[in-house]
């Protein structure tokens, strides 16, 4: 682990083909964020935000630039090296929970720990972490038998399990009424607060933006100032 | 220590979670295995069974014609002489012919001399009615009644002329359908000709020097212990039947590979969002193939073992509606075929859809409804 910038990007860009025609998502991206950190990246749709996530997670390639997550350089790899720095490095919170529907809950949080190699765990940290996401009594059910916000807690307990450098949370709140969404957002804040957990949230909504230290604001494939 | 079993709870879980298709494939799969073992239980049966009617005969000695084969005599090209020249050799203590006539399909009805063949089988054992009295009397076994309804005093019609079940007999001794010698040869126009000669020896004779005598006695005719004969009625004495069986199992691995393929495929679709979940956690292609994998062998498993039962509800429906033609064994020794024919068309089948599973765009796949 470096001690500079846990994200460092410079110059990004991304052009998908669409048939034909080149559809430009991000356009010459800067951004550089210190560990620690809990960002959100706001904009409206078509604004990049989720290429930018995507590529910040290692699930896609940048067609030009340089993405340095944690001193490593996510434009240079293949996907295989992509996909093993994903396990290492980042866990995801996705607007639909995305939870693994045959899977009781303890069980979607192993299934990360068993892709990441690691050990499945009962140790403190992560009984207080659970604890702490409210989560530890619900954890034999499977998804279909908890309400979108134990869900939403649990795919949290899911992206952290490992330990990750960042965590990337796509909408977290999306899916869930202003109970819930409040309750999220805490936890998030929570968890950045406690565990010094980077997090980089992407949002429409300006109330959960504002539980962020810092907003990012993009439009047209561009961080722009407001 | 990596907690493998929680990769064999998910394998599991998603195919208990589908478990109308999951159990639709295995049927499919374990029809595939049924077909194999029902194909070769009832070539083993079959033969088994001919083989042991041999036995029944109570002979130690057969002659066939020259040039005929092991398996589906018919027609009566030894001379009456021939039996009577046999009677005059050396340690022969009975000698009795038969006639054998095919009545369509696998079977036929066989001419006997009662008096001898009763001699040298130790006699029929009758379970109803009793020996010919008539012309038109017919003696049949336990299995062909069962199978065709039929008791003493019944009716059944052959070489265009309607008979009259005169004795139903205990199974196991040489054919099901008997009728008296003569009359057999003079309708099937083989007047003093016979099939098959069975030689029954004095006691204490050694059978294989008698075999080798008679050989040199008979030049050209086909001579054999009747344990010899029994041991050549195999899978590899019929002809044809083994290329029968390999285009059975080359069939099977077809429907294994087309059910196996459609039924990982639509899983495959209708999980897309599950396998970018799995990709997005960090999962490799060769992860998401392995679960595929262990769900396909998962299936084909429980469907061999399905197709094993069911081989065994085969040989109650054949062994109830049709003993009288059919006969089928259960062969243990071919359910490892089974299993691995099943394994084989079913991972060739998971192979293609696990590729596409396996190269899945995970940000497409996230998005997936």
């Amino acid at each position: 682990m470096s001690n500079g910038p846990l994200i460092e990007v410079r110059g990004l860009s991304k052009t998908y083909k669409m048939g034909d025609v080149d559809v430009h998502a991000l356009r010459g991206v800067d951004l550089t964020v210190q560990r620690g950190e809990f960002i959100a990246i706001v904009g409206p749709s078509g604004s990049g935000k989720s290429t930018l996530f995507y590529i910040l997670g290692g699930l896609a390639q940048a067609s030009a630039g340089s993405v340095v997550v944690d001193g490593r350089d996510f434009a240079q790899m293949s996907d295989t090296e992509r996909t093993r720095i994903r396990r290492e490095l980042v866990g995801f919170v996705f607007q639909k929970y995305n939870l693994l529907p045959t899977l009781s809950a303890a069980d979607n949080i192993g299934m990360a720990q068993f892709i990441a190699g690691q050990e499945r765990k009962t140790d403190d940290w992560f009984r207080k972490t659970l604890d702490l996401l409210g989560v530890g009594h619900r954890l034999h059910h499977k998804p279909r038998s908890l309400s979108g916000g134990e869900q939403q807690r649990v795919a949290i307990a899911r992206a952290i399990v490992n330990h990750p450098a960042l965590l990337l949370a796509d909408e977290p709140t999306g899916n869930l009424d202003t109970e819930n969404a409040e309750v999220v957002l805490k936890l998030l804040r929570d968890l950045n607060e406690r565990l010094q957990q980077t997090i980089l949230m992407i949002t429409h909504n300006p109330e959960a933006a504002a539980y962020a230290h810092r907003i990012v604001h993009m439009r047209d494939g561009r961080i722009v100032h407001p | 220590m990596r907690d493998y079993a929680l990769i064999n709870k998910l394998v599991i879980e998603n195919l208990k979670h589908r478990w109308v298709r999951t159990l639709l494939s295995a049927a499919a799969v374990g029809t595939q295995a049924t077909m194999i073992l029902t194909i070769v239980g009832l070539s083993y049966g079959t033969l088994d069974d001919m083989a042991s009617r041999s036995r029944g005969a109570g002979a130690d000695i057969m002659v066939r014609p020259p040039n005929s084969s092991i398996i589906g005599l018919s027609g009566a090209p030894i001379p009456q002489k021939v039996l009577d020249y046999v009677r005059t050799l050396p340690n022969v203590d009975i000698a009795t012919g038969t006639t054998i006539y095919s009545i369509g399909g696998a079977n036929s009805v066989t001419g006997v001399d009662l008096e001898a063949f009763s001699q040298m089988s130790g006699g029929f054992r009758y379970l109803e009615g009793g020996p010919f009295r008539n012309p038109d009397d017919v003696i049949i076994d336990d299995y062909w009644a069962r199978q065709n309804g039929l008791r003493v005093g019944s009716k059944m019609s052959f070489m265009n002329r309607e008979w009259n079940v005169a004795g139903i007999v205990e199974p196991g001794k040489l054919s099901r359908i008997f009728l008296p010698i003569g009359i057999l040869q003079d309708l099937s126009a083989n007047t003093g000709r016979l099939t098959s000669i069975f030689i029954k020896l004095k006691k204490g004779t050694d059978v294989q020097s008698s075999v080798k005598s008679v050989r040199e006695s008979l030049p050209g005719y086909q001579v054999y212990s009747v344990e010899e004969y029994a041991s050549l009625i195999s899978i590899n004495n019929v002809p044809g039947l083994k290329a029968f069986i390999y285009v059975v199992i080359g069939i099977s691995v077809v429907v294994g590979f087309l059910v196996v393929f459609l039924s990982m495929y639509t899983a495959v679709l209708e999980r897309t969002r599950e396998i970018g979940i799995l990709k997005s956690l960090g999962a490799t292609p060769a992860f998401i193939l392995g679960v595929l994998i262990r769900e396909t062998t998962v299936l084909a498993l429980i469907g061999s073992a399905a197709g094993i039962g069911l081989s065994y509800v085969t040989r109650w429906a054949i062994m109830t509606y049709v003993p009288g033609s059919l006969t089928q064994s259960i062969v243990p020794s071919w359910w490892p075929v089974a299993i691995l024919v099943s394994l084989v068309g079913s991972l060739l089948g998971a192979l293609y859809p696990g590729y596409k599973a396996a190269r899945q765009d995970a940000i497409e796949a996230l998005a997936y409804e």
